[in-house]
């Protein structure tokens, strides 16, 4: 037993070394990337860059403010679309207790948030873009409603389910109606919790370029009509990183640093939410 | 009276909407089915070990990227599994507290890294490193192909593996460990024998869900496979998954019968997508049934 002690030590020191060098080799890449990002994002970033348009292959200079504006209208709308939508089926899932219809509608949900995000652009090419008989802004922020919604269904909830019984009862014995008291009593409860998963899912749509390279399509110029192609950040940093042209390398990292800087700030903006709701 | 009624219209209009998730999971399935069907009725059954994808002649099948698909990702899965176990156990059992905080936050921002900048990364980074290591192995130096995807691909499905395996890793009963740490075992020895035992199945669920997430991929391994559509040759050859020949070529599909077989690939990714997600449902189903057993 003595005898063995020592190597028993020894094996237990080895695998406390392992396991912190197969946890450290992963923040390696992060670090490359978030590094490669700021230094080679940084020197193209300037005001030009944000507030011009693309020039064509050949010309320096030029920026990305239609990519800029057209993933922010594209969210917004993908949101619009989304947000009362997914906020509405989640009530029904979380208050109203029929038989079967929730629990198919649960794993429609969890299948929909399954379904890799080039096949949810195909769908929205044939709903969207085959009746339009062209690309649009509002096909391409359909694909992204598509995959925001699954996750603010499952999120609304999941934050209402756990909304004590006491609030409802106390509100329902004050003789509110039923809807007046989810909508005045439980939801605001629970707000917290809902808008941490709309940032997420924002979050999450800002940098998806899968389900718009035949929706929204792109666009080198300034749209603002939704039934019009759109660019979008992913979409050019995607289109430029392939190009043959270095100029356009160089602006698909300022844009890439500007897309991890939109989306990181939701994420921080989501996660300082649901420490909110911790400290409750 | 009154209130009754405006009940009943609530609850109509949020059952209505969740009818219409419903309805957009079921309508997503029957579509790919219709927008496929010139295809189906061409190919048949053949379209899934066909190896032909020939534009020109009008002849499809979908071997190659079903292939290049399960290839890159079981490559990916094989990479990043003791990664996540170790960051995993690292996570719950080994950091201290305020580098628990940290590390947590780092590998929740290596997934919410966008897909087209991993593959921005790959792309100026990832692929000249790659060439440099073929150049060395005697390989033909594309740089581009099945492993820098792959190597893309286990960085990008690691925090997902991680974030599950941590979970589980985490619901181990204190009592068990403690126990154990009591007989006198060290560390290593809890871990080897109460606490990876314990959570096996879970962690099994947790790569199972990763796997999903590698299958779908689109954007990072469109930038750095080489978008060759031709069977998986080696390790390091150029070649195209499902999703990534979806992406390169829906936009240039000229003919009905072409566009429609890339619909299908994309059913046909659907349809796998789907069968992994219900077995790691499955699993962690299990999983719970078994912990109420437990307590």
């Amino acid at each position: 037993m003595n005898k063995n002690l020592p190597r028993r030590l020894g094996k237990d020191r080895a695998a406390t070394l392992v396991v912190f060098l197969l946890a450290i080799i992963p923040m390696v890449p992060l670090f490359l990337i978030l590094l490669q990002l700021v230094m080679k994002g940084a020197t193209s970033l300037n005001l030009q860059f944000l507030t011009s348009l693309p020039r064509p292959p050949g010309e320096t200079g030029g920026g990305v403010l239609n990519a800029i504006a057209g993933s922010v209208i594209l969210v917004t709308l993908a949101s619009v679309m989304a947000v009362p939508t997914g906020i509405l089926a989640g009530i029904y899932l979380a208050e109203y207790r029929d038989k079967i219809l929730p629990h198919a509608i649960r794993v429609a949900a969890d299948l929909l948030q399954g379904t890799p995000s080039i096949v949810i652009g195909i769908l929205a090419y044939a709903w969207v873009v085959r009746p339009m008989h062209h690309f649009s802004a509002l096909a391409g922020s359909g694909a992204l409603a598509i995959i925001m919604l699954p996750v603010i269904v499952r999120t609304t909830e999941e934050v209402l389910v756990l909304v004590p019984k006491d609030l409802r009862e106390a509100a329902l014995a004050l003789g509110v109606p039923r809807w007046r008291m989810i909508l005045k009593v439980v939801l605001p409860t629970g707000m917290v919790g809902v808008t941490t998963g709309v940032l997420l899912s924002m979050a999450r749509v800002a940098g998806e370029t899968a389900p718009l390279l035949f929706t929204a399509f792109g666009n080198p110029f300034l749209s603002w009509k939704p039934t019009e192609p759109i660019d979008a950040m992913p979409l050019v940093i995607f289109n430029y990183a392939t190009s043959p042209y270095p100029h356009w390398w160089r602006q698909a990292w300022s844009a890439s640093l500007l897309l991890i800087a939109m989306v990181v700030l939701l994420n921080i903006a989501a996660r300082l939410m649901a420490r909110k709701i911790g400290g409750r | 009276m009154e209130t009754s009624k405006a009940d009943k219209v609530f609850e109509h209009l949020t059952r209505a909407l969740g009818l219409l998730v419903l309805a957009t999971a079921l309508g997503g399935f029957v579509t790919l089915c219709i927008l496929s069907w010139p295809s189906i009725k061409a190919f048949g059954l053949s379209f899934l070990w066909s190896r032909d994808w020939d534009p020109v002649a009008n002849k499809f099948g979908a071997l190659p990227f079903v292939v290049g698909t399960l290839a890159t990702s079981f490559l990916a899965l094989l990479m990043a599994t003791p990664f996540s176990l170790g960051t995993g156990l690292f996570l719950t059992e080994y950091a201290p507290k305020k580098l628990k905080e940290v590390m947590g936050f780092m590998v929740e921002l290596l997934a919410a890294i966008p897909s087209v900048i991993y593959g921005l990364w790959g792309i100026f980074f990832l692929v000249p490193l790659v060439r440099r290591l073929e150049m060395a192995l005697n390989v033909p130096p594309y740089g581009v192909g099945a492993f820098t995807a792959s190597l893309i691909l286990a960085i990008m499905i690691l925090p997902y593996a991680t974030s599950v395996i941590r979970e589980v890793i985490s619901m181990v009963p204190r009592d068990l460990k403690e126990g154990a740490y009591a007989l006198g075992a060290t560390r290593w020895e809890v871990m080897r024998f109460v606490v990876l035992p314990y959570a096996r199945s879970g962690i099994f669920a947790g790569i199972v869900l990763a796997l999903g997430r590698a299958l779908g991929e689109t954007m990072a391994v469109t930038m750095v496979i080489g978008n060759r559509n031709e069977i998986l040759k080696g390790l390091f050859a150029p070649t195209n998954t499902m999703a990534s020949v979806i992406a390169n070529e829906f936009t240039e599909a000229t003919s009905r019968v072409y566009l429609a077989s890339l619909v299908e690939i994309g059913l046909i990714l659907f349809v796998i997508t789907l069968l992994v997600n219900i077995a790691a449902r499955v699993i962690t189903e299990r999983l719970k049934v078994n912990q109420e057993g437990f307590s």
